[in-house]
């Protein structure tokens, strides 16, 4: 698919992009409460991810008949539309019944093109981050609010941990 | 009782994704810029060309093409590298007399699928990309090209109208100490 080849350059260029945005122009950005830089950085990336998720799944669930609850739309966003977006199934999905839900993916898209190693972990959260937004961002247009995190042991491997806030 | 296939269509999906993740992205981007188009303009021509540096090795590896002799070959491989990666057929027209500039006319162009610009927003070259990205690309093939947007189908012209054109070749520079 030569589609794909666009969308990793563009994906690593918002990356970019986003982990150098704030020390380029440091001045919009003196806020009584500064996060860390970093982690600043990647909750920009996140937020791009949320608002494309949230548009995305808006488009693509418009034929699908109405899910009957939440596993039944855990199970569309982390089968149908991630097979769509990663061209491979999640590895794993397991939930504890009680709103956790855990993805596992052996071989993470955008991370298979990263070398293994210990040093290179540090740079995986960056990878991650996007994902996590496009995740969180599909669950809350379909009524699910949620917090995901995605955590990194061995690189090209992902867990991403759903966690659906219910209030 | 895993499923292998997905329901949705795959490549529907990923053209939305590319789409709406720019969106996403161009929003983004002029927020951070506080609105300061041109800074914006500048900001998305330099991703594209960024894109184009290493779009170009996928392209050649794709279709091992050839060194091209003259500009209307140049033409053609852009044309053919828009139909591999955005599914659509630019066309080529507008040359001038001595064949060192030329128009790329697209009828539809996916990045802007989903956009409307507002008013206020009307020098906002959202296309940009697109220029930078073969800026970039024919950079890397020894080629200068200066590139921009003439028509703009978000500014209500009936068509995208991109322009190229050559400046001069350039010569792999030798590092000082070497013959």
């Amino acid at each position: 698919m030569s589609e794909e080849i666009l969308f990793d350059c563009l994906h690593s260029q918002i990356v970019n992009y986003c982990l150098n945005v704030n020390k380029t122009a440091p001045e919009s950005f003196t806020s009584q409460t500064q996060p860390p830089e970093k982690e600043k950085d990647l909750s920009t990336l996140e937020y791009i991810g949320y608002t494309t998720g949230y548009r995305l799944i808006e488009r693509l669930t418009r034929e699908v008949p109405r899910f009957k609850d939440e596993l039944e739309t855990m199970k569309f966003v982390c089968t149908d539309f991630w097979t769509a977006i990663f061209k491979k199934q999640v590895d794993n999905l397991r939930t504890n019944h009680q709103g956790v839900y855990v993805l596992q993916d052996n071989a993470f898209r955008f991370l298979t093109r990263i070398s293994p190693g210990t040093k290179q972990l540090e740079h995986a959260p960056k990878y991650v981050a996007f994902t996590c937004g496009l995740i969180r961002g599909s669950l809350a247009n379909l009524g699910i609010s949620s917090t995901v995190t995605a955590e990194v042991q061995s690189i090209p491997s992902c867990k991403f941990h759903v966690q659906v806030s219910r209030n | 009782m895993s499923r292998q296939n997905t329901r949705l269509d795959q490549k529907k999906v990923n053209t939305e994704l590319l789409t709406l993740a720019y969106g996403s992205f161009v929003t983004q981007i002029l927020h951070d810029q506080n609105l300061n188009i041109d800074e914006v303009n500048k900001n998305l021509e330099r991703i594209g060309y960024n894109i184009g540096l290493r779009l170009i090795e996928d392209f050649l590896s794709r279709t091992a093409a050839p060194r091209c002799l003259e500009m209307r070959e140049t033409a053609d491989r852009i044309q053919q590298a828009f139909r591999i990666y955005l599914n659509i057929q630019p066309a080529i027209t507008n040359w001038s007399s001595s064949s060192d500039e030329f128009s790329l006319i697209f009828e539809n162009n996916p990045l802007i699928d989903f956009v409307e610009l507002p008013p206020e927003f009307s020098n906002l070259r959202y296309s940009a990309i697109i220029c930078g990205c073969i800026r970039g690309a024919l950079e890397m093939v020894q080629q200068e090209v200066q590139c921009f947007l003439v028509q703009d189908q978000l500014k209500s012209d009936s068509c995208t109208e991109i322009r190229v054109k050559f400046i001069r070749r350039l010569e792999d520079a030798i590092p000082a100490g070497e013959d």
